[in-house]
């Protein structure tokens, strides 16, 4: 395959979109117009390429379930998020940029502490820290950035421990990670920040091969490490990945979403009010499918021809499979601009699906079921300390959310 | 209703345990469990909403 960069014809939409002027949660308007009138078509990204962007949800879940696309983006035709995302992926390799039968047997070196028995045995935990970070916000200065104070905490503290990283170096991979997630980082940015990360995972994991813990870089480190079924380098790669996904991600739901809330307070009412848990957990789906944070698009490429949505993908095509406005179409959620917590919101696709479905789900769950059941309820004043327009969104960012939010009790 | 899991596609993703925790359970490693291949008339919306949901179309229903 000889790599063509097709330029596109001039009258193609621009991708990625912002968020619509006046709602920081909603899509634009010509997303959902593509949707309704070409829910399988082209658009033009950053290096001039023209990869298809689906944004129906039926679609968007066939082909990431389907094993004719690739996630690999080292094959030709891949649309690249940057020219920065495009130089570190042809160097770095964890499982979520490879393709099985390579990605399921490293997926499956990590998935044993994140089974659902696993997960509700942490959840004490979970509630600990939440419930510490609380009596400490309340304790401090107000008001305060909710990011700083919390929403960053949470995540942060759980991973650590997960995965045996002292959380004493919490500045360091937040900062490094940030990097990894804008869109305006440089090239050298990304390098830099990669290459401090790997190295800091390669120390941690030779020090654990050392003095086993009872954490998963210690199992990495002594059952694939030590066995030679991994080098230090690839664990390193997937303790990188791990790092990075398990904490930013969850952080900007917990802000975001406590936004959100705020500025639906008939919603907000409804998970102070003693919830059940079950109405917890449905309020959790229905937060990511409503605020879709990683609204980039999963980035695949497809390796053969394949007929969807009336239009043929020809082997070797860019796709971007728009998971933000699958999460908002019509035909799946009904009035699904509508934050609605008592709705089913179980089949979004907030976590991607197919084979990559996110691997840390399990975890974020029950990290979003605690802090929505307990922060409102122990701050029940909680309120925005500015106004809504002017908090900075992360429009650059691969995930969305916001960089700082002051609030008040 | 008889249920049917494909374990080597599993992905560990844990959404049938959340949804059908009656029939389907994960072993130490986060693969499929099933407890229970024929499960009643009570838990097919639940067994059928597992399959849909399930990233890896690894649960089939098999109607008889
Ligand atoms: C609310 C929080 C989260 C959201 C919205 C989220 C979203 C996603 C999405 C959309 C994918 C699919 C990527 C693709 O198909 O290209 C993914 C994959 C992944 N996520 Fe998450 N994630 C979250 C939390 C976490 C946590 C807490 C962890 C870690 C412990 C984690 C670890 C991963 C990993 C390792 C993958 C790659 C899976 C694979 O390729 O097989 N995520 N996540
Ligand atoms: S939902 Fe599918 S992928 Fe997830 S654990 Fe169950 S069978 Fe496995």
């Amino acid at each position: 395959m000889t790599e063509t960069v097709e330029h596109a014809p001039t009258g193609l939409p621009e991708h990625p979109m912002p968020r619509a002027t006046g709602c920081p949660f909603d899509p634009l308007p010509a997303l959902r117009d593509l949707q309704a009138r070409r829910p399988v078509s082209r658009v033009r990204i950053w290096d001039g390429s023209s990869p298809w962007l689906i944004t129906r949800h039926e679609d968007v879940r066939a082909l990431l379930g389907d094993p004719r696309i690739s996630a690999d983006p080292r094959r030709p035709g891949y649309p690249h998020r940057t020219a920065a995302t495009r130089a570190r992926d042809q160097v770095r390799s964890s499982f979520i940029t490879l393709d099985d039968p390579e990605h399921a047997r490293l997926r499956r070196m990590v998935t044993a502490p994140f089974t659902i028995k696993k997960m509700e045995a942490l959840r004490p935990s979970v509630q600990r820290v939440v419930d510490d970070l609380i009596d400490r916000m309340l304790a401090g200065p107000n008001p305060v950035d909710l990011v700083e104070a919390f929403a960053l905490p949470v995540p942060s503290l759980v991973i650590c421990a997960l995965l045996g990283v002292p959380y004493a170096d919490h500045d360091f991979f937040q900062r490094n990670t940030q990097v990894l997630v804008r869109r305006t980082s440089t090239e050298d940015d990304v390098r830099t920040a990669n290459e401090a990360l790997t190295a800091y995972l390669e120390d941690l994991l030779a020090a654990k091969q050392a003095e086993p813990e009872d954490d998963l870089l210690s199992v990495l480190a002594e059952q694939r490490v030590a066995t030679g079924e991994l080098t230090r380098r690839q664990a390193a790669d997937m303790g990188v990945l791990l790092l990075a996904a398990g904490h930013e991600t969850t952080a900007n739901m917990i802000a975001l979403g406590t936004l959100a809330l705020l500025e639906h307070p008939d919603q907000l009412a409804l998970l102070r009010d003693g919830a059940e848990p079950k109405q917890v957990a449905a309020a959790v789906e229905e937060l990511l499918r409503y605020l879709n944070i990683t609204h980039s698009g999963r980035r695949r490429v497809a390796l053969e021809d394949i007929e969807i949505g009336g239009e043929l993908i020809r082997a070797g095509d860019g796709v971007i499979l728009a998971n933000d406005i699958a999460n908002r179409d019509p035909d799946a959620f009904p009035d699904p601009d509508r934050l609605d917590l008592g709705r089913d919101a179980r089949r979004h696709v907030a976590f991607g699906y197919g084979v990559h479905q996110c691997l840390g789900q399990p975890l974020a769950r029950i990290e979003l079921q605690v802090v929505y059941n307990t922060l409102y309820t122990r701050v029940p004043t909680l309120a925005l300390a500015t106004g809504i327009d002017q908090l900075e969104f992360k429009h650059d960012g691969f995930v969305y959310g916001v960089y700082e939010l002051p609030v008040t009790w | 209703m008889r249920v049917e899991v494909d374990q080597p596609k599993c992905v560990a993703s844990g959404q049938c345990v959340l949804v059908a925790p009656e029939v389907f359970d994960q072993d130490d490693d986060g693969i499929v469990v099933l407890l229970d291949t024929e499960p009643g008339a009570e838990h097919e919306e639940a067994v059928r909403e597992s399959a849909a949901i399930c990233p890896a179309a690894a649960i089939r229903l098999v109607q008889e």
